[in-house]
């Protein structure tokens, strides 16, 4: 049976075959953020992929990750195209550079994994929360449930951590 | 034109081919919004327009490109109307990026023997139908499997996937809103000298930054028109060329659909300010014998504001981190060193995925463009080179053009083309 789930209105669906996104979101369900390490590089990777991006090995396992991290880049969207997100303007998309093997295997690369600026519960983050966050913020995972075997991974500020003074925005605001 | 700029040494495609192959004819649809047409009636006008171009009759095609995102006609529907009996054809899925690597498919079916001419076409209405800004029916698809990274969060849209690179480039270079609202400033002022572009009012850097913002650093103007259209190219050998009734544009060299490293998922690989075109010259210069430095007219797709710059600065006409200042300083406008896009493109003109950039390069190489200067008793405009509003928007002595196309930041294609110096 595939995993769907009614997310804000859409329809959200993971195929049986599909087993590397079969397992990615079950683990975020668990609150368990896991990514496939190939056995042969011992490289973590994202988003789930067939085979180690650095060996081409289809064997890896899935390890537990810290899901801290560090904004590299965003996108403020001010004008919806889905009309899921039609109420949901101006909303946040965040690329953040993992802790974990940022600039490895070379210096540019890092696991930049993508999501939503939401409050600490998970709710979509409100305009005053979102002027707060720019390249450079400090953020951590949350967990927004789909199914009660799929949940989204998503981001919010970490409050706990050292914040740079001035993360950089846009700069015509 | 200097050849020796570049080393041969470098070169990854037989020399051979660089010059073998040609552009002969160059067709369109009006641009248009609500066009009445469907997909394969503006095909069959666009084809046929090129045909006449190309002083060619349904004999003498028999192959067929085309390429589309499940928003168009297949190839065997559009000869079929036109009595075109094919020794080849392939419908291609993808949208930007298509044109240049289409046309390296087609030289390479005419080299394997497989046909001798080549019709590639475009036929989308991109703005009553299938929406390229991805709303209405895009936007409704369901979300499967690898789409949930992306879609699930409302990162969709080629305007929302591309703006992390956009804003990363402003991070880390200082490249300001004002300085690439200068690409609209000037593919308007091309437009206003194009009578078939959709847009034809000249804008300033003003009215860029203060239309309203669509999603950071993208305000409403520094995003392409959605139009319904169709556009076609025909290529052929360059000697069957020669017997048409214009002067080939002749092809140095093509790059198709070169990608970045992780092109599933780009991002990870950074850095995320630089496109594939960072690759992509590598192919293309050397198989060229050319480089930037050389070419006369460019036409780096403008989807955005922000991919014309990006492109220019990758491809290297300028260094790294100063396509700001480049696309600023007056170089791409006409009258400028090098202009850019040239019919005022996708900003302007109308949207095509590509294909009237290379039209228009085609055009300006046979110093023949279709602005409103008087048409001489031979037929050909006497182009006056004011480049006034309403006037002309031919450059002087083009003798190299280069075409810059763009899927997205990490998958681009690109082409040179020459004047015929047989």
């Amino acid at each position: 049976m595939p995993i769907q789930g009614d997310y804000m209105g859409m329809t959200l669906t993971i195929e049986d075959l599909d087993r590397e996104n079969r397992d990615f979101f079950r683990y975020c369900a668990a609150r368990d953020f896991r990514l496939q390490r190939g056995t042969a590089s011992g490289l973590l990777r994202y988003p789930p992929t067939t085979a180690c991006p650095w060996t081409g090995e289809r064997e890896s396992e899935w390890v537990p990750v810290d899901a801290a991290g560090t904004v590299h880049s965003y996108v403020e969207v001010h004008h919806p195209i889905q009309p899921a997100f039609r109420d949901r303007i101006p909303y946040m998309i965040i690329l953040a550079d993992l802790d974990t093997q940022k600039g490895v295997p070379t210096k540019h690369e890092a696991l930049r994994v993508a999501g939503n600026l939401v409050t600490a519960d998970g709710a979509f983050a409100p305009p005053e929360m979102i002027a707060r966050v720019g390249i450079g913020t400090r953020v951590r995972m949350v967990f927004v449930d789909v199914t009660d075997e799929f949940a989204l991974p998503q981001w919010t500020i970490d409050e706990g951590a050292e914040q740079p003074e001035r993360p950089w925005r846009y700069p015509r605001e | 034109m200097t050849l020796a700029s570049v080393s041969d040494h470098d070169a990854s495609s037989p020399r051979h081919l660089r010059g073998r192959y040609a552009i002969c004819g160059v067709g369109e649809t009006s641009y248009r919004r609500g066009s009445q047409e469907s997909t394969r009636s503006l095909a069959t006008w666009a084809v046929s327009n090129a045909m006449r171009d190309a002083g060619m009759s349904a004999g003498d095609i028999d192959g067929m490109l085309s390429y589309s995102g499940n928003d168009s006609t297949f190839a065997p529907f559009v000869a079929g109307d036109l009595g075109i009996r094919l020794n080849f054809y392939m419908d291609v899925h993808g949208g930007g990026s298509s044109t240049e690597a289409l046309i390296g498919i087609a030289m390479g079916v005419i080299e394997a023997g497989m046909c001798r001419t080549v019709a590639i076409y475009r036929a989308m209405n991109g703005y009553s139908a299938v929406r390229i800004g991805g709303t209405g029916a895009r936007s409704a698809v369901p979300i499967v499997g690898d789409q949930i990274h992306h879609r699930a969060y409302g990162w969709q849209s080629a305007g929302q996937m591309f703006a992390p690179t956009f804003l990363r480039h402003m991070y880390d270079y200082g490249t300001t809103p004002e300085q690439v609202a200068a690409v609209k400033v000037a593919h308007s002022k091309h437009a206003s000298n194009n009578p078939k572009a959709y847009y034809r009012r000249r804008y300033t850097v003003e009215d860029v930054v203060s239309s309203r913002m669509i999603c950071t650093p993208l305000h409403l103007l520094d995003c392409c028109v959605e139009t319904d259209n169709a556009t076609c190219i025909i290529v052929t050998g360059v000697e069957r060329a020669r017997d048409c009734p214009s002067p080939p544009a002749v092809i140095l060299a093509v790059v198709g659909r070169c990608c970045k490293p992780r092109i599933d998922m780009h991002y990870q690989h950074g850095p995320i300010s630089t496109v594939a075109g960072h690759y992509a010259r590598e192919l293309l210069w050397p198989n060229a014998g050319v480089g930037p430095e050389d070419i006369d007219v460019t036409g780096s797709y403008d989807a955005f504001t922000f991919t014309t710059m990006l492109q220019l600065e990758d491809y290297g006409f300028c260094r790294k981190g100063e396509g700001g200042h480049y696309v600023s300083d007056g170089t791409i406008e006409l009258g400028g060193r090098r202009p850019n896009n040239t019919s005022g493109g996708h900003l302007c003109e109308g949207y095509t995925h590509g294909m009237n950039m290379v039209i228009e390069n085609t055009r300006q190489l046979r110093g023949d463009v279709d602005d409103s200067c008087p048409v001489g008793p031979d037929g050909r405009r006497l182009h006056t080179h004011d480049y006034a509003e309403g006037g002309c928007r031919q450059v002087r002595d083009v003798e190299l053009t280069a075409n810059l196309g763009w899927a997205m930041p990490g998958t681009g294609s690109a082409m040179v083309m020459a004047k015929d110096i047989r």
